[in-house]
């Protein structure tokens, strides 16, 4: 198991060296750039000169690009130029990222809490209305585009009717003390309980729309995985030799049927980010997905560099922790 | 202790969650939790404003960016203040100044009786100390983030002798003299700019205010930028980056009117639609720059739409370098006259747009009134056309995607009605367009485009902030004029009339000066001038729109 995990990490650090080359060279080669976003109308030749050769853009790009990774090795990434600028990149993702995981989090937890439990539920009532009517739900879940369903839940639940905040992690007003960058454990830990569940108010429109596809994709492969399940030999095994119902599901079922479940919430979590960029953005949420598409648009290479990169990270540490959790369900991954 | 294997993980997170707890106090002041905080009455004790963007840094020097002066203008004050709702100047911290007969030196008298925030008084020597630490900058610091003092004073102190500003020195305590190097009609009204503002030389030194430095392709900034000190009438109470709002507090020694309320939060919302629905759910009580398509429907709403006075330009830049024809001066008037633009800013601007006869507003001096807009004459085009021999000439016109600008709020759709216009009088136009910052630009920088779309705003009521920015560097102009015959006279004119130091001459200079750019040079087409706007809640009271979008919200409220 640690030679596994071993192995992985250093595949991530060979993934991290050629995605930075790639990223790197991606960004400088986009039309336009840094010194235009940052000057505007006002960009003339002598400017632009002035303030390429201040920011160490005029230097060839492999000089660019050693620099970086010698500032990189010693973990310093720059400032940021468009997004917060003046602002260590680094420090930036710091910030951004809790608001990320909070809202994938919840997300993912949302899709789960729901798919599982409806996915299974579908599949014992096969071909009931119960089950046709999941999975045409599902089936919309997957085709609307979550900005749009981001738009239509704000305007209801917070423009239409007030239940909820139009955008935003918290209310200014309260005054909420920062600990973790987590607002709602921030509120816990101080006991500010106000902030907590103001945060968690902020939460539920955008984790709900960033939860339509995770959930819709959970829920059926719940569904399609309990359905294969039940039908095997060690379930009507365990049926003849006249095993509890609770322990034919939990244990036979369930288990069996949540492999591949697993594995897709993994690759969902993975995706999450990708949603995130869309959701942030309608939500004002100050997440890494709103920060990174200001970034795109400023031209701001220091944060994408950092956020591309970290994401990268992520998205690795997620599937080696899903890797994980597969050989704690299943024995037979262990062995190997 | 002895665990069991599956209680070990619980203890440790109970543990974990524990000392976290222990280290995570609340710290809330007194002041958030008792809301009632004196004002009383019926209005708030706080305005929500909704910003686009999040403040640079709170040191307005190392700023050009229009969110960061939004919030360090209601915290600091220059020696020239600006009228409300004009452009004009008035005193601020200097209540009255003179120039000398060569108009090199300038005497400042100054406001008694003024405060830091940390104490430190107000006076010449402050002053001085100021205007010396803006003028000695690093190498950093001049290539990009002090950018209001290179357009205006063109150097600094390693280069002395090309820069404007020369000392600054007291005559006394409440008297200051500053020495320019020529006379010049940016003073003393550049001083009005946000980045000249005056910060107390104790928290500057304190901060190191000056150690700019290059991180990766960035700039940092000193401490000083996270924590600056001025004498305005709220001061920074807190940024909360995590939650994007920054939190101005009433300076209750402010030495004029206090502020009428006690907190001023700006909320930053990126997205301009949400903006718009956060008004509408009441969480912010205004925000900027809402989009003129929504104009209509917030003021049905019972919002107020606070329209600024224009101050910019939209024009279509020609430059004949690159298609000999437009070297032709008939062939750039057909152009013009082939252009409805009074269709256009009926239908494509927001409503108080007008349609410029020259390349600035008239709220600036040196307006020229007794210009007339050419007429859309599209015959008149196709005769000067035919002979100039230019029938169905080619033109390359570029328009930039990916932006909105207040003088061109849908850059797409002005274009294809000037596109539609040119196409009329039989010119084939090849279409081009780029992201703003995705190129187009640059290209209109590298002279790539025959004509493109283009705009100005304003940073001070000064001709020369107009035209002098577009004609007067013969050398390097997005317009190209060193390629033509009138180019090196113009540059001259231009020069020549912003070193008069009689207001009057140097009005007259300046309109002279636009009549001849439009009457005989034509270098690029002076198109419309669109006033941008704020909305604000039915409820607030007191924000007064300013056409160089230099709004204070000391004099604000926001009722019940």
């Amino acid at each position: 198991m640690l030679r596994f995990i071993l192995r992985r990490l250093l595949q991530m650090v060979g993934v991290v060296i050629v995605l930075s080359l790639l990223v790197f060279l991606w960004l400088r080669s986009l039309p336009g750039g840094t010194v235009s976003a940052i000057l505007g109308e006002k960009a003339t030749p002598a400017r632009r000169a002035a303030l390429e050769k201040a920011l160490g853009l005029d230097q060839p790009i492999y000089v660019q690009y050693w620099e970086f990774v010698k500032r990189a090795l010693k973990g310093q990434f720059g400032s940021s130029t468009g997004v917060l600028p003046g602002s260590d990149a680094f420090q930036i993702f710091l910030q951004r990222f809790p608001a990320t995981v909070e809202l994938s989090f919840f997300a993912i937890i949302l899709a789960v809490l729901l798919g599982i439990p409806l996915g299974y539920m579908a599949a014992r009532r096969r071909a009931t209305w119960f089950d046709n009517g999941t999975v045409v739900g599902s089936l919309i879940g997957v085709a609307v585009p979550v900005f749009f369903l981001a738009f239509l839940l704000k305007y209801w639940f917070a423009i239409k009717l007030h239940w909820l905040p139009v955008s935003g992690r918290q209310d200014p007003g309260l005054d909420a003390t920062r600990v973790t960058g987590f607002f709602v454990v921030d509120g816990v830990l101080t006991r500010e309980w106000d902030a907590a569940w103001d945060a968690i108010k902020h939460l539920i429109l955008p984790a709900l729309a960033l939860a339509t596809i995770p959930f819709a994709v959970i829920f059926r492969i719940t569904r399609a995985s309990v359905l294969d399940v039940m039908d095997e030999d060690y379930v009507r095994t365990a049926e003849s030799k006249g095993l509890t119902n609770r322990v034919i599901r939990g244990r036979h079922i369930l288990r069996n049927a949540l492999l591949p479940v697993v594995t897709t919430i993994g690759l969902q979590t993975g995706g999450l980010l990708v949603g995130a960029i869309l959701t942030e953005r309608v939500f004002s949420f100050g997440g890494l997905g709103e920060a990174v598409a200001i970034a795109f648009e400023r031209r701001d290479y220091a944060v994408l560099q950092v956020c591309i990169l970290m994401a990268a990270i992520t998205f690795v540490v997620i599937n080696l922790l899903v890797d994980i959790a597969y050989a704690v369900i299943d024995p037979r991954v262990r062995t190997r | 202790m002895k665990l069991t294997r599956k209680a070990a993980p619980v203890a440790l997170a109970t543990t974990l969650a524990l000392t976290l707890a222990a280290c995570a106090q609340s710290d809330r002041g007194s002041s958030s939790s008792s809301k009632s905080s004196g004002s009383g009455g019926n209005v708030k004790d706080t305005i929500t404003f909704g910003a686009a963007g999040a403040p640079e840094l709170f040191d307005p020097f190392y700023a050009t960016d229009g969110e960061t002066f939004r919030v360090t203008r209601q915290m600091m004050e220059g020696l020239v203040g600006i009228k409300p709702g004009t452009a004009d100047i008035q005193p601020e911290l200097a209540t009255s100044w003179e120039a000398s007969a060569d108009g090199k030196e300038w005497t400042f008298k100054l406001r008694n009786g003024v405060k830091f925030w940390d104490g430190e008084a107000f006076n010449a020597a402050a002053v001085c100390y100021n205007m010396d630490r803006m003028f000695d900058q690093n190498e950093v610091a001049q290539g990009g983030p002090a950018g209001y003092w290179s357009d205006v004073m063109g150097a600094f102190k390693s280069d002395a002798k090309n820069a404007l500003y020369q000392s600054c020195s007291a005559k006394d305590d409440m008297t200051a003299v500053i020495k320019i190097s020529r006379p010049t009609s940016k003073f003393p009204t550049a001083l009005s700019l946000d980045s000249f503002s005056m910060q107390s030389p104790k928290a500057l030194k304190a901060g190191d205010a000056n150690n700019v430095t290059k991180q990766g392709e960035g700039f940092g900034y000193p401490a000083y930028s996270k924590n600056p000190v001025g004498t305005g009438p709220y001061k920074l109470g807190k940024y909360d980056e995590a939650n994007k709002t920054v939190t101005l507090v009433r300076n209750d020694d402010y030495w004029g009117e206090k502020a009428k309320t006690a907190k001023l939060v700006f909320k930053i919302i990126p997205d301009e639609s949400t903006r718009r629905q956060e008004l509408e759910a009441g969480s912010i009580d205004g925000y900027d720059l809402p989009n003129p398509a929504d104009w209509k429907g917030l003021k049905d709403a019972g919002n107020k739409v606070l329209v600024r006075p224009a101050f910019n330009i939209l024009y279509v830049g020609l430059n004949p370098a690159h298609n000999p024809k437009l070297k032709d001066l008939k062939v750039r008037q057909a152009l013009y006259y082939a252009m409805n633009r009074d269709q256009l800013v009926k239908t494509q601007l927001p409503e108080g747009a007008t349609v410029a006869t020259q390349f600035m507003p008239e709220t600036v001096s040196g307006y020229n009134k007794n210009l007339k807009p050419y007429p859309y004459d599209p015959e008149k085009a196709k005769s000067l056309l035919k002979e100039a021999g230019a029938e169905g000439m080619t033109l390359l016109f570029a328009y930039p995607s990916e932006v909105s600008r207040p003088y061109m709020p849908n850059p797409q759709k002005i274009y294809e009605a000037l596109r539609a216009d040119l196409e009329k009088v039989g010119i084939k136009v090849q279409v081009n367009t780029k992201p703003w910052n995705g190129g187009y630009l640059d290209t209109v920088d590298n002279g790539g485009y025959d004509a493109w779309l283009l705009g100005w705003t304003g940073d001070y009521n000064s001709a020369d902030n107009f035209i002098g920015t577009f004609f007067a560097n013969l050398k390097e102009n997005d317009f190209h004029t060193k390629a033509t015959s009138y180019g090196p006279q113009l540059s001259k004119d231009l020069q020549a009339a912003d070193a008069i130091v009689d207001e009057t001459q140097r009005n007259a200079a300046y309109e002279r000066i636009n009549q001849q750019i439009q009457e005989d040079y034509l270098p690029g087409l002076a198109i419309s001038h669109s006033p941008p706007a704020l909305v604000v809640s039915p409820k607030m009271n007191g924000l007064v729109p300013s056409p160089l979008t230099a709004e204070t919200f000391s004099s604000v409220t926001v009722s019940k």
